[in-house]
């Protein structure tokens, strides 16, 4: 066990785990955030993502100790406008269906409409294929960055 | 047919009880009468730890519907507070939805006799009743307006969620709540007719209740419990089916910090830890010698060749018109084909988990339940109190397609197993990794169908169909219900009632032992047998020269909704008219299933990654159509799901050990891999009839056809893209 100083969503947590434990367990069962979900422990669903100063980094898989003094943002902690855009869209289209995985999805989605305000579908692609929906809601998370990246626009 | 389903009427107000906390009207159950099955449910003598209600209307003017199944996704919440709302006309903002607890008298299913959500069933089985709830809390509201303003109830309106009067007095739910509850409760609220519905059917209204909270992080599920000593349980199972613990070592598991206890448990050996890394690290450094002298050990090839060996002579028949043999002797063109079907796990985005804690003589539960009344009696068995000594909720679960639904109750007992190896006091929260998901078990059973037939003079004359699987039901508190002549109807349903008008027909089957624990699957027997029947039809098409659309029309004289979802789809796909591109081609596939019906079109190319589906058309025809967008939704999941599986996904066993353990080795669809969708749902007086599975079992044999008709031949074996990793 060691004691780490994390940021989350700019806040300091203090979580005594071991250095070995992954960010996702650190910040799930150390700080007490549950909108970060597991679906696979492995870096294959994306259930798990979350902002390592500001880099969507799989959290399942990077250990506490390489997190240092860097920034995580997670679900809760999103607030840009992209990030609000993004949620809108979802709910506007009513994207999720079981939800699980959809935490994920969004800070994927918002990663994406950081970097690139209109992404074509290729974008899409590129940008979202490492999050899985087993309820299999893409045609909506889809329409709904496209919607999202509409209303960014103005 | 009106949309009154007969079966389902109601008889009277059982009860409704007032809700201390918030005040307010809370209206209780309306429980049917109409058929047998559903009357003999058991009545616990001190059922007192629920709130008796279905709707709970507040001061504040929120209408809390609370749903006796579970939501994971299939729309549940919604289309609850759709039906209560409608009659109750209510204004949609004002709606929420919630799970009511567990409570066999209270929250049965009207279809099951037990509370459960399965088979499609939540609207089509609440439909009546949930509009009943609605439409007493109306008539209370209304009754306590009437008094409150002294005029004749007769002459007050509601709308949108305000009670008026002509005169000019008007309120909204909220101010009249309490005084409702005094009112005598109506015993036989009247149904609007349903051509004045207003939100049932509706576009653009009706939003999703649960969509907020599942876009913020705020949505919770089992996995997100949390309490102060609550420990986290992660389970060392046997590798191999029936296998069982001979002797183990805990020493190095329980040097690990965080690691509280180690226990054997029935299913393995428990790690007790503070949080999940640790119990899950105490796992891997367990040391287990396990006995196999009872396992399954057989591998895929050699179940391969066992079943079929098997499906090459007759089977026990399930039924049989006209002469099939003799049709065959007289010769003409005969086509026979083998599919094959592996073991698929459902792999819900959340893995298995429960939370549990254990009070000597009390107990509480909470998880993603979908089967509450056994998994409720099974707790209280296991921790030897009774049943109502023991409060059950529900809460979300992120999917399930089935898994959740364990016709043996296997997770709720090792729920209470684990409490129980660890003494009262002790909240602990059990949580199946991916691995332990995938490896698991309780797989959509492997079979084969070998399929026979004769096309003479463009006619198909005969039609076999021989299944070689795995009963779901065999042994479980289910098989007195789904066995008919020592056969498990959910093995062979759709193939034995085929919508094709053939004169000789027969459907045989093998029912096999394996030691492989199976379950039902999104849309259980319909995911194989839907594509044999598709797939096969289709076949005898192409060899009697006809167009795959009017071939099957032509033989669906005594199938009109069958028909009219096919009709649709073609329309909608211009299935006549529409230039394909070069190396593309279109295939269909129409099944019903849970009394819902769907036709899909497909059209796809082929990659060197295997097919790649562009688009998929969808008609399905379920009734009434309660909530058109979840339906939609719902058939864009369903074709997603179908889809992923159809391609990529198997389990196979080395020597009894499954292999697939994670999203590496078992494929999933991404996003990239997801055709456009469009869908049309066919208008229907019908009663309604769920969307939750249908959507899944055409695709499957509309991508076969497709292939064949691109000259790459329909899949004999599943998944198409074999050896799948992502
Ligand atoms: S849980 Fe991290 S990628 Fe799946
Ligand atoms: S909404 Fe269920 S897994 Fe994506």
């Amino acid at each position: 066990m060691a004691a780490f100083a994390l940021k989350i969503n700019g806040q300091t947590h203090q979580v005594d785990v071991d250095p070995s434990t992954p960010l996702l367990w650190a910040i799930r069962d150390g700080a007490g955030l549950t909108g970060t979900k597991y679906g696979c422990g492995v870096a294959q669903c994306g259930a798990c993502t979350v902002y390592v100063d500001g880099q969507t980094v799989r959290s399942c898989s990077l250990p506490v100790s390489a997190v240092g003094s860097s920034e995580v943002t997670t679900i809760e902690g999103l607030d840009s406008k992209e990030a609000k855009a993004v949620q809108k869209a979802w709910v506007a289209l009513d994207v999720p269906q079981c939800g699980y995985c959809q935490s994920g999805q969004i800070m994927s989605a918002t990663a994406l409409l950081n970097l690139n305000p209109a992404p074509t579908d290729r974008d899409i692609d590129l940008a979202m294929n490492g999050n899985i929906c087993r309820c299999a809601t893409y045609v909506r998370i889809r329409a709904a960055i496209h919607g999202a990246a509409k209303t960014l626009e103005g | 047919m009106t949309v009154h389903d007969k079966t389902i009427h109601a008889t009277a107000l059982s009860r409704r009880s007032l809700l201390k906390a918030g005040a307010g009207l809370a209206i209780g159950a309306y429980i049917a009468r109409g058929g047998k099955a559903f009357a003999q449910a058991p009545a616990p003598a001190a059922y007192n730890i629920a709130p008796n209600t279905f709707v709970i209307i507040k001061p504040d003017n929120t209408v809390t519907v609370l749903c006796k199944g579970i939501e994971f996704g299939q729309g549940q919440f919604t289309g609850m507070a759709t039906l209560v709302a409608e009659e109750l006309d209510a204004d949609w903002s004002q709606m929420r939805a919630d799970h009511a607890p567990s409570n066999p008298v209270l929250y049965k299913n009207l279809l099951f006799g037990v509370q459960g959500t399965g088979g499609s069933s939540a609207v089509a089985n609440s439909y009546i009743q949930m509009r009943q709830v609605g439409a007493a809390a109306r008539e209370l509201l209304v009754a306590a307006a009437a008094e409150t303003w002294q005029v004749p109830a007769a002459e007050i309106t509601v709308e949108s969620g305000v009670i008026k009067h002509a005169s000019g007095k008007e309120g909204r739910f909220g101010e009249f709540a309490d005084k409702a509850m005094q009112m005598p409760v109506p015993s036989d609220p009247k149904l609007k007719d349903p051509s004045t519905f207003k939100l049932i059917g509706s576009e653009g209204i009706v939003k999703r209740l649960d969509s907020a909270d599942k876009t913020d992080g705020k949505a919770l599920y089992t996995l997100d419990i949390h309490e102060p000593d609550m420990l986290t349980v992660v389970i060392a199972r046997s590798p191999k089916f029936g296998g069982t613990v001979k002797s183990f070592d805990a020493t190095a598991a329980k040097a690990i910090p965080g690691v509280v206890d180690v226990k054997q448990v029935p299913t393995g050996i428990a790690v007790y830890a503070k949080g999940f890394w640790p119990a899950k690290t105490g796992r891997d450094a367990l040391k287990i010698v396990w006995d196999d002298s009872k396992a399954e050990t057989r591998g895929s090839a050699q179940l391969l060749s066992e079943f079929r060996a098997l499906s090459k002579t007759p089977g026990k028949v399930v039924k049989s018109e006209g002469d099939f043999d003799g049709s065959m002797a007289k010769g003409g063109r005969v086509v026979e084909v083998e599919y094959v079907f592996p073991y698929l796990a459902h792999a819900p985005m959340e893995p298995l988990n429960g939370y549990l804690k254990w009070e000597g003589d009390t107990a509480y539960a909470r998880y993603g339940c979908q089967f509450p009344t056994p998994d409720h009696a099974v707790i209280a068995q296991t921790l030897g109190i009774p049943m109502e000594k023991v409060k059950l909720d529900v809460i979300l679960a992120g999917g399930s397609f089935g898994r959740r639904a364990q016709q043996t109750t296997h997770v709720a007992r090792e729920l209470a197993e684990v409490a129980k190896a660890m003494g009262p006091g002790k909240p602990i929260k059990l949580v199946w990794t991916r691995e332990d998901d995938m490896r698991g078990g309780y797989y959509r059973p492997y079979s084969i169908h070998r399929m026979r037939g004769v096309v003479r003079d463009g006619k198909i004359e005969a039609w076999s169909d021989t299944i070689v699987g795995q009963s779901i039901m065999k042994g479980s508190a289910f098989e007195a219900m789904t066995f008919k002549d020592g056969l498990d109807s959910t093995s062979y349903e759709g193939s034995n009632e085929i919508p094709y008008d053939v004169a000789n027909f027969k459907c045989d089957m093998h029912q096999v032992d394996v030691g492989v624990p199976v379950l039902w699957w999104r849309s259980v027997g319909h995911t194989h047998t839907g594509y044999a029947v598709e797939a096969f039809v289709d076949e005898l098409l192409e060899a009697a020269g006809k167009d795959p659309i009017e071939g099957r029309l032509e033989l669906m004289g005594k199938k009109p909704r069958h028909a009219g979802v096919l009709k649709a789809v073609a329309e909608l796909a211009d299935w006549k008219k529409a230039k394909v591109e070069t190396g593309r081609a279109r295939g269909v596939a129409v099944v019903e299933s849970f009394n819902t019906f769907v036709a899909q079109i497909v059209e796809l190319s082929m990659t060197d990654d295997g097919p790649r589906v562009h688009k998929v058309w969808c008609a399905v025809d379920c009734g009434v159509a309660v909530n058109p967008d979840i339906i939609r939704a719902q058939m864009e999941g369903g074709i997603g799901f179908g889809l992923g599986h159809i391609l990529y996904a198997e389990q196979t066993l080395d020597a009894g050990r499954p292999v697939a353990g994670n999203f590496d080795t078992y494929r999933s669809l991404r996003i990239n891999e997801m055709p456009e969708i469009e869908v049309v749902i066919v208008k229907s007086t019908e009663k309604p009839s769920g969307v939750g599975e249908p959507g899944v079992p055409p695709l499957g044999p509309a991508v076969a056809n497709a292939m064949a008709k691109l000259g790459v031949g329909r899949p004999r074996q599943l998944p198409i893209v074999p050896g799948a990793s992502a």
